[in-house]
C-alpha cells in the first residue's frame, strides 16, 4: 500500500521534472523513547525533493516539521530513533542510501552534500571564537580544502550574502546584529557547496525588514547555486513568498503536499484550509478569520484513525476508524483525507468571498 | 474629543549609568480613548515594550507624565496609585515564564481576589475564578481550576493569563505580544476571546504587537502606531494605515511583510531601503532617526532637523518632513 503510494508521487514527479531528484524519502519513522511513553514524531513520510526546488514544510509546534529536517542528515538525538524507512541520496549519477552510511562518511556527507541551518542563528556560534575560526572548523570538520582556498571562499561566500567580507570574517559574534548573523550563517552553511540546504526557521527570530532581506536574499542565492532546498517554517507567508511546493505536516504525517498555488488556493486537507483561514493578511480589507477548534494532539496518545479527525469540520465515523494515506489527489497534488472534495468547495467559497480568484498563474 | 482613558505626554525613559546612557523612549506622547483599540507596533528593540511597562506602572518615567484619567499617574496618593495600578493590568508575552507553576490555576486567579478584597472567602474566590475562566473559554472550567500550568499548552495558559488580568477587573489592559508565541491555529481564538472582551466588558486595551497582520485583525476598528528607535512615527486609523501609509518606515515595513498569498506577496512592491542596519540607541543619528535608511532622505533636512509627530489628513499623525509636505498636495 505504502509502497505502492511512493511510486504514485514518485511517477508524477518524475512526469514534472526530468532530473532525478536529489533526495528522496520513503515511509520514514521516528520516534522519541520517553519515560511517558513513545513520542511517534514522525510517522510514515514519503516526499521526494525535485532538484533546484524550494520545499517548504508547514506546521505547528510539535507536528514533527524540525524532527524530519534531523533525520534527514541523521542528526537526532541519543532518545531518538529512526523505525522504518528510506533516504536515498543521488548526485551526479551516484546513489547513496544515507541510513546505512557509516557515521564517518555521514560527517562529510552533512555540509557536503546536505547542510542545515538552525533555529535561532543567535545560539549556533561559539562566542569566543571569530567568525573565520568557525568557518575554518567546519571545513576541516567535514571534508577540508586548503587554507587559502579555504579563506578566499568564505570571502567569497560573504560577500553572496552581502556582507562586508573583510570586516566580518574577523569579528566575533557579539559584533554581529541579528541579521547579519543568520546572513553569516546562511553563508557558512554553503561553505562546502552542499546540493541541499535544510533551513528549520530560518527567519523566525529576525525582524520584518531584516526579515525581508533575508528572504530576497535566499531567493538569489538558490538561482545563483541551484541548490534545492527544504525550508521548515511555521508561518505560512514565507512558504507562501519562497516555495515552489509545500507540505503540510500534521501529528508527524505529510498530509498533503502540492505545488504552493495549489496549497493556497485550492487545499484539500482541511488542515491545510484551517491553517489558511487563521492567518491574517496585511494588505486588503479586514478578513474574519476561524480559528481551528481543539489543540494538536499528544503525540504519544495519537487519535485513533484519521489524527486530524478531533478537531475536523468534516469529520464522519469513517475518519475515526481508518486512517487515510496521502494519494494523488489531482496533478501533481496529494492529500490524505477521505473529504477532500468538500474541502474543495469550501476552499472555493473562501477565495469567491475573498474577491479574488484564485490566482493561479504566477 | 472625549477624554482619553489613558495618555501619555513626552514620555522619556533611560536606562544606564551615569557613564552611558540609553534612551528607550524618547518624549513619547500617545493617549487612548475610553473602548479603544490601539496597536503599538515596531521591530524589537524600539521601545514597545518599555512603553508598555510604564503605562502598566511598572516602570517609572525618566520624565515625562502618564495620565490616567485625567491625572498623573505618579503624583497620585497610595491609593490613587493603588486604584491606578488595579485599573491597569499587563499581560504579559511569555505563557511559560508568566504563572507560578506549583500554583493550580484556582490559586493563581484566587490571589488576586482575596488580596485586593474582589472576594471575601475562598469559596467566592473560587466562584469568581471560575466565572473568569469561563469568560476565558477554558472549559468545563471544573477540570482547569485544579489543574498546574505545566499541564496546560501555551495557549490555555496564555488565557489564564488573560483570567487573571481580569480578576481586578481593569479598565485597560496592556497586552505585550500577547499571542506571538501561540501556534496559529490557537492564535485566532485568542484574539477572537480578546475583542469579546473589549465588547462585553467594555475593556480598553493597547495592543503591543510586531507582527502587522495581527495588529491589522485585532485594531480594524481602532489605531496603529508606529514606533521606531524610541518615538512614534506615525498613528492611524488601522484601515488607513494598511492601505495608505504616510510614514517611509511604515511604508517600508508594509512592503516588507510577506503575505500568506503566494501570488499577492510575489507582486508587492519592494521598498529599497539605503541601509539595511538599525541605528544603535548608543550612537543616534542627526536629526530623523531614521533618515540613514530612508528613501526620501533629503541631505540638509532631515540629517539636521528631527521631526516631530504632526497632525496630517484625518486625525493621523506622522513624524516626517517629506510626508508632512506630501500630505498638504494631496487632493
Amino acid at each position: 500500500m505504502r509502497d505502492d503510494r511512493a511510486s504514485i508521487l514518485n511517477q508524477s514527479a518524475s512526469q514534472k521534472s526530468p532530473a532525478p531528484s536529489p533526495l528522496s524519502v520513503r515511509d520514514l519513522w521516528v520516534e522519541y523513547q520517553l519515560e511517558r511513553g513513545m513520542v511517534k514524531a514522525v510517522r510514515g513520510v514519503t516526499f521526494d525533493l525535485r532538484k533546484g526546488e524550494s520545499l517548504s514544510l508547514i506546521g505547528e509546534s510539535g507536528c514533527g516539521k524540525t524532527t524530519l529536517g534531523l533525520a534527514l542528515i541523521r542528526l537526532l538525538v541519543k532518545a531518538a530513533a529512526i523505525r522504518r524507512g528510506q533516504i536515498t541520496y543521488r548526485r551526479n549519477g551516484r546513489t547513496t542510501d544515507v541510513l546505512a552510511l557509516k557515521e564517518r562518511d555521514m560527517r562529510s556527507f552533512r555540509w557536503r552534500e546536505c547542510a542545515m541551518v538552525f533555529q535561532s542563528a543567535l545560539n549556533a556560534f561559539n562566542p569566543v571564537l571569530r567568525i573565520w575560526d568557525q568557518m575554518y572548523d567546519t571545513i576541516r570538520a567535514h571534508g577540508g580544502m586548503p587554507k587559502g582556498q579555504a579563506r578566499e571562499n568564505a570571502l567569497r561566500l560573504l560577500g553572496y550574502v552581502q556582507l562586508d567580507p573583510e570586516r566580518v570574517i574577523d569579528a566575533y559574534p557579539h559584533e554581529l546584529s541579528g541579521g547579519m548573523r543568520q546572513r553569516v550563517l546562511l553563508a557558512m552553511s554553503l561553505l562546502l557547496d552542499p546540493q541541499i540546504l535544510i533551513l528549520d526557521e530560518p527567519t523566525t527570530a529576525l525582524d520584518i525588514l531584516t526579515q525581508r532581506t533575508i528572504l530576497d536574499l535566499m531567493k538569489r542565492l538558490k538561482a545563483q547555486l541551484g541548490f534545492s532546498m527544504i525550508f521548515i517554517s511555521h508561518d505560512l507567508s514565507i512558504a507562501a513568498e519562497l516555495a515552489d511546493r509545500v507540505a503540510t505536516m500534521y501529528a508527524g504525517s505529510i498530509v498533503e503536499l502540492g505545488p504552493v498555488n495549489d496549497i493556497f488556493y485550492r487545499p484539500a486537507h482541511p488542515y491545510t484550509l484551517g491553517l489558511i483561514r487563521a492567518v491574517p493578511t496585511v494588505t486588503g480589507e479586514f478578513e474574519d478569520l476561524i480559528s481551528i477548534s481543539g489543540s494538536p494532539p499528544d503525540l504519544i496518545d495519537l487519535p485513533s484513525g484519521c489524527t486530524f479527525h478531533p478537531r475536523c469540520p468534516y469529520a464522519t465515523e469513517r475518519c475515526q476508524g481508518e486512517e487515510p494515506v496521502l494519494t494523488l489527489y489531482e496533478e501533481d497534488h496529494a492529500v490524505a483525507c477521505f473529504h477532500s472534495d468538500r474541502v474543495r468547495r469550501e476552499a472555493d467559497v473562501m477565495w469567491k468571498r475573498h474577491g479574488d480568484q484564485p490566482a493561479g498563474e504566477v | 474629543m472625549a477624554e482619553y482613558l489613558i495618555e501619555t505626554c513626552n514620555l522619556t525613559r533611560t536606562f544606564g549609568s551615569r557613564r552611558e546612557q540609553v534612551t528607550a523612549v524618547d518624549n513619547l506622547s500617545l493617549g487612548v480613548h475610553e473602548g479603544e483599540v490601539v496597536c503599538l507596533v515596531g521591530e524589537s528593540g524600539c521601545g514597545k515594550t518599555t512603553t508598555g511597562k510604564i503605562i502598566a506602572g511598572l516602570l517609572q518615567p525618566t520624565a515625562g507624565q502618564v495620565l490616567y484619567q485625567g491625572r498623573d499617574v505618579w503624583a497620585r496618593d497610595k491609593a490613587g496609585f493603588k486604584g491606578y495600578r488595579l485599573g491597569v493590568q499587563l499581560i504579559h508575552q511569555d505563557p511559560y515564564a508568566s504563572l507560578n507553576p506549583s500554583h493550580t490555576i484556582c490559586q493563581t486567579l484566587s490571589a488576586p481576589l482575596l488580596h485586593h478584597g474582589f472576594a471575601t472567602s475562598h469559596r467566592q474566590a473560587r466562584e469568581r475564578a471560575a466565572e473568569l475562566l469561563e469568560i476565558a473559554d477554558l472549559t468545563p472550567v471544573e477540570d482547569f481550576l485544579t489543574k498546574y500550568p505545566h499541564q496546560l499548552s501555551g495557549g490555555q495558559r496564555q488565557r489564564v493569563s488573560v483570567a487573571r488580568a481580569l480578576t481586578v477587573s481593569p479598565s485597560f489592559i496592556v497586552a505585550d505580544e500577547a499571542v506571538s508565541m501561540v501556534d496559529v491555529s490557537i492564535r485566532v481564538g485568542l484574539l477572537n476571546m480578546l475583542s469579546r472582551l473589549k465588547e462585553s466588558l467594555g475593556v480598553t486595551f493597547l495592543f503591543i504587537t510586531h507582527d502587522l497582520a495581527v495588529a491589522k485583525f485585532f485594531a480594524w476598528e481602532g489605531r496603529i502606531a508606529v514606533m521606531y528607535v524610541g518615538s512614534l512615527v506615525e498613528v492611524a486609523s488601522t484601515p488607513q494605515l494598511v492601505s495608505d501609509p504616510l510614514h517611509p518606515y511604515s511604508k517600508a515595513l508594509l512592503a516588507a511583510v510577506p503575505e500568506a498569498d503566494p501570488v499577492l506577496t510575489r507582486r508587492k512592491e519592494r521598498i529599497r531601503l539605503r541601509s539595511q542596519d538599525i541605528p544603535s540607541l548608543l550612537n543616534l543619528p542627526s536629526g530623523c532617526r531614521f533618515h540613514p535608511r530612508c528613501p526620501c532622505f533629503e541631505e540638509g533636512l532631515c540629517d539636521t532637523e528631527r521631526p516631530g509627530l504632526t497632525p496630517a489628513d484625518d486625525n493621523r499623525y506622522v513624524a516626517c518632513h517629506i510626508a508632512a509636505r506630501g500630505v498638504g498636495a494631496r487632493p
